[in-house]
C-alpha cells in the first residue's frame, strides 16, 4: 500500500472522529451521532478497501483509549457496550458502500450513491448491531427494534443523502476512486 | 476537539510503559462492568483522580475538560435513567463512564502518542503474517492523530472565508459549498504530507536486521 | 558486489558515483495529452543551482523529478548515477526534499520526534537517532524546542524543523521547492542564510528572485522548456524580459 492510500485511510479516520465532536442526539441506548456519516464519506470517497480500513484504523484510535466517540467515550468500554455491534458494523458498512460505489463509479450521481449508503450505512449497520443490541441489553425483538433502528431510520436517510452528495462534489474535483489516467502516478 | 495531549512531567505514570497503562486501562473497564454498584465506580473514580492528579502530578484543568466534554452525555444518561430505570442507576452509569473517560485522560496525558503507536504496532506483530507492516499501522495512526487538529482548523477557515463575504450556508447548500470543498482540500493536503513523507523515506522497507544488506537495497 | 564505504556522505553507498551529479536525459513530463515538461537535457553539478520561471511553468515537476516523486514519461533522471525509475529508494536517500508549506512536512506530535522519522525509515539504531537529532536541533537553533509540539511552532520555525528532517538525513543533495514562500521577511532571510550556507549540493525553485545572489546557475523554466541557462545576473533578466512580454 502506498503512503498516499494510508494519508487518505488516517485523513477519513480523523473526519470520522472529528464527526464525533458535533453534538450526539441521545434517544436510548444508542445515540444518534454524525460519526455514520463519516463511515459512508470514507466507504464512498475512498472506495471497499481503504474505506474498510480508514473505519477500523479510527476504532483502533478508540481502543487505544482516545475519547473520540461522540459521546466523549473511548478505551474498551465501548465495545463492550449495548452499541457496540454499531461500532463493529461500521467498517464492513464503509467497505459494502465503497464495494456498492466502485461498481457504479462511472456513472455514479446522488440517487446511485444515496442506494448504496442506504444498503451499506443502514441495512448492514442495524443487520450487526440490532441483534448484539437484543443480547447485550436483554431486550425483546420489538424493543430492540424499535429503539435500536426505527428511531434513527430518518437521520440516517439525511446522512445517506448527504454524503452521497457530498461525495459526487468529491468524485467530479478529486476522484480518489479511479484516478483519470492524466494523473495515475503522481498526485 | 479535547484530545488529551501529553502533559511533559517526570514522574512513576510518566515512565510506566505504555502497554501497561493500557492494560490498566482495560482491566478497570472490565472491572466496573462486572461490579456494577456506584460504590466500585466511586472507589474506581477516587482511585483515577489520585494517580493523575497526585501520582502523576498532571494540572486539574486538563482532567476538567475532559469532564466538560462529556458532561451533557452524563447529565443525559442521568435523566434518561432516571425517568425509565432509576436515578442510582443513572448515578452510577454516569460516574462509570466519567471514570473511564478520565482515566484515559490519564493515560493519553501520561503517554507520549509514540509510546502508544508502539503498542499498537506491537499487537499488530502477529499481522505480518498476512502482509501487514506494523510500521505503517504506526505510521497510519501518527497521521490521523496529526490530521485531526488541522481538520477543524481548516472548518473554521472555510466558515470564516464565507463568512466574509457575507454567507453561513446551511442545510443543503453547505454540502455543496462547505464540506464538499473541505474535503477536496483536505484530500490534497494528505496527497502532499504523503508525498513529504515519501521524500523521508516512508516507503522504504526498512532493514531486516540492524544492518542492511546493501545488495538487497535495489529492487 | 556492493559495499559501504566508511564514512561517506549518506547512510547508503550504491554503486553510485557522486562526481556525476543530477543528469537528465531527454526528459519529458506528459499527464495524458498535457505537456508539462519536454526535451530536457541537463547535467547539474554545480553547488548552487537556482529555478526559476512562471506560475504553471513545470518548476515543481522538475524538482519532482530530481529525486523521484515523479518518474518522467520519457527519458530518464540520473542522480549519481542512479536511475529514479528503478532505484528510487537509494535516490531518494541522496537527494533531500524540502516543499513549500512546512505544515505539510510535518506529521509527528514533538520536534524530536519528527526530526527522528527519516532516520528511523533509514533503520538508523535509536541510540545514533538520539545524537544525530540533538545535534542538528542544536544547530538551527531547535535545541530547546525537542519535547515541543511540532504544530504549535512559528511558520519560521517549522521550515526550520522540515529542513532539520531533511538534513539529519545526510543526504548529498537537497532539492528545494519555495522553501520561502509562505514565510515573512525574516524568516525567509533566514531560511535563505541557512540554504547559503550547506555544504550539500543545493536546487532551489523560487520566485523570490534575491535568494538567487551568489548561486553558481540559474535555469529559467518556460511552459516546460528551459529557455535559459546562465549565471543569476544573466538568467533573471532573461526571465523579466520574458515575462514583460506577457
Ligand atoms: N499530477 C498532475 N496531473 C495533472 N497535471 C499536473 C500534475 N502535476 C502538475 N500538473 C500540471 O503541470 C503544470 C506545471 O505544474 P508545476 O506545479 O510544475 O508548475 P510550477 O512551475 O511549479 O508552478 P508554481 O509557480 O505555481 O508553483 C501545471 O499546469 C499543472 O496543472
Ligand atoms: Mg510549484
Amino acid at each position: 500500500m502506498k503512503t498516499r492510500d494510508l494519508a487518505y485511510i488516517a485523513l477519513f479516520a480523523a473526519i470520522v472522529a472529528v464527526l464525533g465532536t458535533l453534538p450526539a442526539i441521545n434517544v436510548g441506548p444508542v445515540p444518534i451521532t454524525a460519526q455514520t456519516l463519516g463511515v459512508m464519506l470514507a466507504g464512498s470517497v475512498l472506495g471497499a478497501r481503504r474505506g474498510f480500513l480508514a473505519v477500523l484504523l479510527f476504532l483502533v484510535l478508540v481502543a487505544v483509549g482516545l475519547p473520540l466517540l461522540a459521546s466523549g467515550a473511548g478505551g474498551l468500554a465501548p465495545f463492550a457496550g449495548a452499541s457496540a455491534g454499531y461500532l463493529f458494523s461500521w467498517p464492513l458498512a464503509a467497505a459494502v458502500i465503497g464495494w456498492l460505489t466502485e461498481r457504479t463509479w462511472d456513472r455514479y450521481n446522488v440517487a446511485l450513491g444515496m442506494l448504496a449508503n442506504v444498503l451499506g450505512g443502514i441495512v448492514v449497520i442495524y443487520a450487526v448491531g440490532v441483534p448484539v443490541l437484543k443480547v447485550v441489553a436483554g431486550l425483546p425483538w420489538e424493543t430492540a427494534l424499535w429503539s435500536g433502528a426505527a428511531v434513527f431510520v430518518p437521520g440516517d436517510l439525511v446522512k445517506a443523502f448527504a454524503a452521497a452528495a457530498i461525495a459526487d462534489v468529491v468524485r467530479r474535483s478529486y476522484p480518489v476512486i479511479e484516478r483519470p489516467r492524466r494523473a495515475v502516478d503522481t498526485r | 476537539m479535547t484530545l488529551a495531549l501529553y502533559v511533559p512531567r517526570s514522574s512513576v505514570v510518566h515512565r510506566m510503559h505504555a502497554g501497561v497503562k493500557l492494560l490498566g486501562l482495560a482491566v478497570l473497564a472490565v472491572l466496573l462492568f462486572a461490579l456494577p454498584t456506584l460504590t466500585a465506580a466511586g472507589a474506581a473514580l477516587a482511585g483515577v483522580l489520585a494517580v493523575g492528579l497526585l501520582l502523576a502530578r498532571l494540572p486539574v484543568a486538563v482532567l476538567a475538560r475532559q469532564a466538560r466534554a462529556v458532561r451533557w452525555w452524563l447529565l443525559a444518561l442521568l435523566v434518561v435513567h432516571a425517568l425509565t430505570t432509576d436515578v442510582r442507576t443513572g448515578a452510577h452509569v454516569s460516574l462509570r463512564l466519567l471514570t473511564l473517560v478520565l482515566a484515559a485522560a490519564v493515560v493519553t496525558a501520561t503517554t507520549r502518542v509514540n509510546a502508544m503507536v508502539a503498542v499498537v504496532e506491537w499487537l499488530c506483530a502477529p499481522l505480518r503474517l498476512v502482509g501487514v507492516r506494523p510500521a505503517r499501522v504506526g505510521l497510519a495512526i501518527t497521521m490521523a492523530l496529526r490530521f485531526i487538529p488541522v481538520l477543524i482548523e481548516r472548518a473554521d477557515r472555510i466558515r470564516a472565508a464565507q463568512a466574509a463575504r457575507g454567507g453561513s450556508p446551511r442545510g443543503l447548500r453547505a454540502l455543496r459549498t462547505t464540506i464538499a470543498p473541505l474535503l477536496v482540500q483536505v484530500l490534497q493536503m494528505a496527497h502532499d504530507v504523503s508525498e513529504a513523507l515519501d521524500a523521508r523515506g516512508a516507503d522504504d522497507v526498512p532493514p531486516p536486521r540492524r544492518r542492511r544488506s546493501p545488495t538487497l537495497e535495489t529492487p | 558486489m556492493r559495499f559501504r564505504r566508511p564514512g561517506a556522505v549518506g547512510t547508503d553507498v550504491d554503486v553510485a558515483d557522486p562526481t556525476r551529479g543530477i543528469e537528465l536525459r531527454g526528459v519529458g513530463q506528459r499527464y495524458g495529452d498535457r505537456v508539462v515538461l519536454d526535451g530536457i537535457d541537463l547535467t547539474l553539478s554545480e553547488q548552487r543551482v537556482g529555478v526559476i520561471g512562471a506560475n504553471g511553468s513545470g518548476k515543481s515537476t522538475f524538482a519532482r523529478l530530481l529525486n523521484g516523486l515523479v518518474v518522467p514519461s520519457e527519458g530518464q533522471v540520473l542522480v549519481d548515477g542512479l536511475d529514479t525509475r528503478t532505484q528510487v529508494r537509494a535516490v531518494r536517500r541522496r537527494v533531500g526534499f524540502v516543499f513549500q508549506d512546512p505544515d505539510a512536512q510535518i506529521v509527528h506530535p514533538t520536534v524530536a520526534e519528527d526530526v527522528a522519522y527519516g532516520l528511523e525509515n533509514q533503520g538508523v539504531p535509536a541510540e545514533e537517532r538520539a545524537v544525530r537529532v540533538a545535534e542538528v536541533l542544536a544547530r538551527h537553533g531547535l535545541a530547546g524546542h525537542a519535547d515541543h509540539p511540532a504544530h504549535l511552532l512559528s511558520g519560521g520555525q517549522k521550515q526550520l524543523l522540515a529542513i532539520a528532517g531533511v538534513l539529519v538525513m545526510r543526504p548529498a543533495r537537497i532539492v528545494f521547492d519555495e522553501p520561502t514562500t509562505l514565510l515573512d521577511l525574516v524568516n525567509a532571510r533566514r531560511i535563505a542564510d541557512l540554504v547559503v550556507g550547506l555544504e550539500q549540493q543545493v536546487v532551489v525553485v523560487t520566485h523570490q528572485l534575491d535568494l538567487l545572489d551568489g548561486f553558481d546557475r540559474v535555469l529559467v523554466i518556460d511552459r516546460g522548456r528551459v529557455v535559459e541557462d546562465a549565471a543569476p545576473g544573466p538568467a533573471v533578466q532573461a526571465y523579466r524580459a520574458l515575462m514583460a512580454d506577457r
